[in-house]
């Protein structure tokens, strides 16, 4: 048994009571849940306190919350571990951030969480004809739509998508991860459609800026950022959709960047992106992002020779990588899900041998 | 006031499959639910789901299996009816996109479970309840225009006309405490079990026994409710559930010497044995001294090959990690018998239909009785889909004949009043909180209403039921609000939890026999000649309900010794 301070924080916006602190002392086991805490709180000294919960085991996905700065689902948090990320006693718990507060830690998923899923199409349009009995399809492919099959909608990517917090309308981790449930499933039979959509919405797939907050805040290891990358190389690289918020060039324009420079050359960045310094696309952007490359400039951020030269060249090394990974005849993709296992290969998730990643020797660099 | 054909409390699979079949008919559908639908307990469900699908397997196999796992308590029409429509539902759900585990030429693969003669359990991963309630929420939303919503609304009452017919209920939006009336030709009832009543329990906090208090309470029949199935293998302390497919993939229950004790009481199926069976072997271990000191025997899962476990039973190994602290592709984990799931319910025929005019109950809240004295594994979500599809069919076809209804309004006036003096309770001297109350329920019924149980100790546990009837009503309160006011919603749902309670023990003591989940070490034998036969309970004003008798339907399957 350990004693901690447990801190909620409470609001009851219907009877003007302000968001604030409340502090209760709780003895428990360093094992127990930051659920069993609150819900001791709760039980024996104010039923006040407003939390949705029903499982206690992090399956039903009700109580997602921040925990000492970090969300996740209360009911599988250790206190021990809970407080490991402050001072050892002190367990902060607070709603989820990006959606309204209802009242204490309740949130309102309905106004953020649900209405960005309805936004996908979160449903299997068969492909047709549909079979007499079942769909014949591989069994990895099933295994991998599983892994965003897993999701408990329980809102902790939400709550810290970095996107969002300044983009309220990006569809966002959860949803695009039941995106790719779809679009991953051999038995849809809209997948360039679902592709196409989320491609062209300005707040669909490439507005993901890559901060893995959603990877670290999933409870259930759906890697929402791994489905929104794997949504986009299928987009791009498989369907090459040409999407008009230039997602696609965009990304081609950075991997164009890096084989040549080793390391990312921004002035070559954007007008690459809009198909090369001269192209009619490009002239009007680069016109438009004068201001942030002055501003850029005036707070020393920039060098006027930097901006202007090649300060790298890729090492040998660099476009090796490239030309391995290119020449392969199949994308490898590392399914996450059955992961992590030491004592045995990973798989492939759409072939059936694995082809582990072999580069050449390297040669003496002459450089 | 909402106006619906079919109004169903309850959104979990059952509630759910009910509300699709109903849209499907051309009825209008509202669906009132408590949490959020894919918050409902049958997301809990790992194992899978059992169909006689394949090619050499065969539904009067599936039938026989689920007859003989009920000891022989289960009606035989009703089991007909859901193991020849069990194929079938498995391709919808297939259809409808449910991600179910293929084998390596891309087909339907299967896992075994307990109780059955033929590996047929579908799966997804050990997710399969969470998969399959998922994919239905995902229909439910794309026939939104069918099918009105109602997210985190408690129903209050379920509201009868002069003539006794149910037409509606009254339900309490929780998010801003509005008491609404729902008017409905027909009420479907798919509010799941009652396993707070129970402490520990595998079953979610959510899980008070609502719809089946709410039938006893306005006159409906209740059946078998003495049959209450403990799943042997529990997380010591929280009760949380390891999946029997851990043991459908192979795994061996141990007992503190190591050795392999199912060979004694299941010789053909070990740890396949029925649940019932397999809950008492490791009961009589322990209590003859061989289990280990914190009152459990050892499930040993690292039989399974590591990759399997790791795809096939993921969830169980983060259960380990989180739950136990305990690696279960490395070591065995530490497991006991505890409260899963209760086979009786309000009865039933089987279209859903209850003794009450107008009101249907599916899935666990219900009694068909397809489960009898024990469940098999694996059949439960085959009944919540089975029964639920039926009842929202039946629902939908019936309401054409019957004109809307309208609920007066005094009974939204008599419901305000009475939350509104749960609201304003301010005992002097204080009294017990309702958590305090029903963790005395939930410990006195774990204790004396278990795997074992006598004559004493049911009398002990009713003694206690009925002195915390008089306390309930005067369970301190402290929540004043509107808004998300879970204290009143726990107050009304303690009322629910004791009901049912004493309607379990009325019935363990009424059935003097041993069969199935009711094990009387004072009746230790099965007793066909005297007890073949449903224990019905019917309220009884607030005395003690009252019991009556129902036959066992037998079609073509004779009671026998049953062995495994």
């Amino acid at each position: 048994m350990a004693e901690y301070t447990l801190k909620i924080r409470r609001a009851d916006p219907s009877r003007g009571v302000v968001a604030h602190w409340e502090s209760h002392s709780v003895e428990l086991r360093e094992s127990a849940s930051v659920l069993d805490a609150i819900l001791q709180v709760k039980d024996e000294r104010d039923g006040s306190i407003g939390i949705r919960c029903s499982c206690q085991q992090g399956i039903c996905g009700s109580c997602a919350v921040r925990i000492n700065g970090k969300p996740g689902l209360a009911c599988n948090t250790h206190l021990e571990e809970a407080a490991r990320r402050d001072n050892g006693v002190t367990i902060q718990v607070e709603p989820l951030g990006n959606m309204p507060v209802i009242r204490d830690l309740i949130v309102d998923m309905d106004a953020v969480h649900w209405k960005k899923i309805r936004r996908v199409t979160p449903w299997l349009l068969a492909k047709q004809p549909v079979p007499e009995r079942e769909y014949v399809v591989p069994h990895e492919a099933m295994v991998d739509v599983t892994q965003s099959m897993a999701c408990i909608q329980c809102g902790a990517c939400v709550s810290d998508c970095l996107s969002m917090e300044v983009d309220r309308e990006f569809i966002g981790p959860a949803a695009l991860a039941k995106a790719y449930r779809f679009v991953g499933d051999p038995r849809d039979g809209e997948q360039a459609e679902r592709l196409y959509d989320l491609s062209n919405d300005p707040h669909g797939l490439y507005d993901c800026t890559h901060c893995f907050n959603c990877i670290d805040a999933c409870p259930k290891g759906v890697a929402p950022m791994s489905q929104i990358m794997r949504l986009r190389r299928i987009a791009g690289s498989d369907q090459k959709i040409e999407d008009r918020n230039n997602g696609y060039r965009h990304e081609q324009a950075f991997v164009k960047n890096i084989r040549r420079n080793g390391l990312l050359h921004e002035a070559d960045l954007l007008p690459d992106s809009y198909g090369g310094k001269m192209h009619p696309r490009a002239v009007p952007e680069l016109i438009r992002s004068l201001p942030t490359v002055l501003t850029a400039l005036a707070r020393g951020k920039v060098t006027l020779f930097k901006a202007l030269g090649h300060p790298h060249k890729a090492p040998k090394e660099v476009r090796r990588i490239f030309d391995t990974i290119e020449s392969r005849p199949e994308r490898i993709e590392l399914n996450l899900y059955v992961s992590g296992i030491e004592d045995e290969p990973l798989r492939a998730a759409r072939t059936d041998e694995p082809t582990p990643i072999h580069l050449p020797p390297l040669e003496e660099d002459a450089e | 006031m909402p106006s619906q054909d079919v109004l169903i409390i309850g959104a979990g699979l059952a509630g759910q499959r009910a509300a699709l079949a109903a849209a499907q008919q051309g009825a209008t559908v509202a669906v009132v639910s408590k949490v959020h639908p894919v918050r409902s307990h049958s997301v809990a469900a790992a194992g899978g789901i059992n169909a006689a699908l394949n090619p050499d397997d065969t539904w009067e196999s599936h039938a026989y299996d689920t007859i003989k796992g009920s000891d022989f308590l289960g009606d035989q029409d009703a089991i007909e009816i859901m193991c020849r429509a069990a194929p079938d539902e498995i391709l919808w759900l297939e259809h409808a996109g449910v991600t179910f585990h293929r084998d390596d030429t891309g087909h339907l693969g299967t896992r075994a479970f307990g109780g059955a003669s033929a590996a047929r359990t579908y799966y997804v991963a050990d997710i399969t309840g969470q998969a399959i309630l998922h994919v239905l929420y995902e229909q439910l939303m794309r026939h939104h225009d069918q099918v009105d919503r109602y997210e985190e609304w408690f129903t209050t009452d379920l509201v009868q006309d002069a003539g006794g017919r149910c037409i509606g209920a009254i339900c309490r939006n929780i998010r801003d405490g509005r008491l609404e009336v729902f008017n409905a030709k027909s009420t479907i009832l798919a509010t799941g079990g009652a396993g707070q009543v129970y402490t520990p329990t595998t079953n979610g906090l959510i899980v008070t026994g609502d719809g089946i208090a709410q039938a006893f309470r306005i006159g409906a029949r209740l059946m078998d409710m003495e049959m209450v199935q403990y799943h042997p293998t529990c997380l010591a302390g929280n009760g949380i559930l390891i999946t029997e497919g851990a043991r459908g993939e192979g795994a061996w229950l141990l007992n503190a010497k190591g050795e392999r004790f199912m060979e004694k009481y299941a010789p053909n199926k070990l740890e396949l044995a029925s649940r019932d069976v397999v809950s008492r072997a490791e009961q009589t271990e322990m209590n003859e001294g061989r289990g280990f000191p914190d009152g459990t025997v050892a499930l040993d899962i690292t039989k399974v090959p590591r990759k399997r476990t790791l795809e096939a039973l993921r969830e169980i190994v983060n259960i380990g990690r989180d739950f136990a602290g305990v690696d279960i592709t490395r070591e065995p984990i530490h497991i006991r018998p505890g409260q899963h799931y209760i086979m009786g319910g309000i009865k039933t025929d089987v279209h859903g239909r209850t003794s009450v005019a107008g009101l249907y109950a599916v899935g666990e809240v219900a009694c068909v009785s397809v489960h009898g004295g024990n469940r098999l594994g694996a059949n439960s979500l085959l009944d919540t889909l089975i029964f639920g599809r039926r009842a929202g069919e039946h629902a939908a076809t019936l309401v054409r004949q019957v004109p809307m209804p309208k609920t007066p309004a005094s009974h939204v006036r008599d419901t305000e009043r009475r939350i509104a003096s749960i609201i304003r309770r301010n005992p002097t001297p204080p009294t017990r909180r309702v958590a305090a109350i029903k963790l005395e329920l939930g410990r006195t019924m774990n204790e004396h209403v278990a795997v074992f149980r006598d004559a004493d100790g049911l009398a002990k546990a009713h003694e206690t039921i009925r002195r915390l009837k008089e306390e309930e009503p005067h369970a301190t309160i402290d929540d004043t609000g509107s808004v998300f006011n879970q204290d009143v919603i726990g107050a009304i749902e303690l009322g629910y939890m004791l009901d049912v309670a004493e309607t379990i023990v009325v019935a363990a003591q009424e059935r003097k026999e041993s069969r199935g989940a009711q094990f009387r070490t004072d009746f230790p034998a099965r007793n066909d000649a005297d007890w073949l036969k449903h224990v019905d309970i019917s309220r009884n004003g607030t005395d003690v309900p009252h019991v009556s008798y129902s036959p066992v339907t037998i079609t073509r399957w004779e009671p026998e010794e049953r062995k495994y």
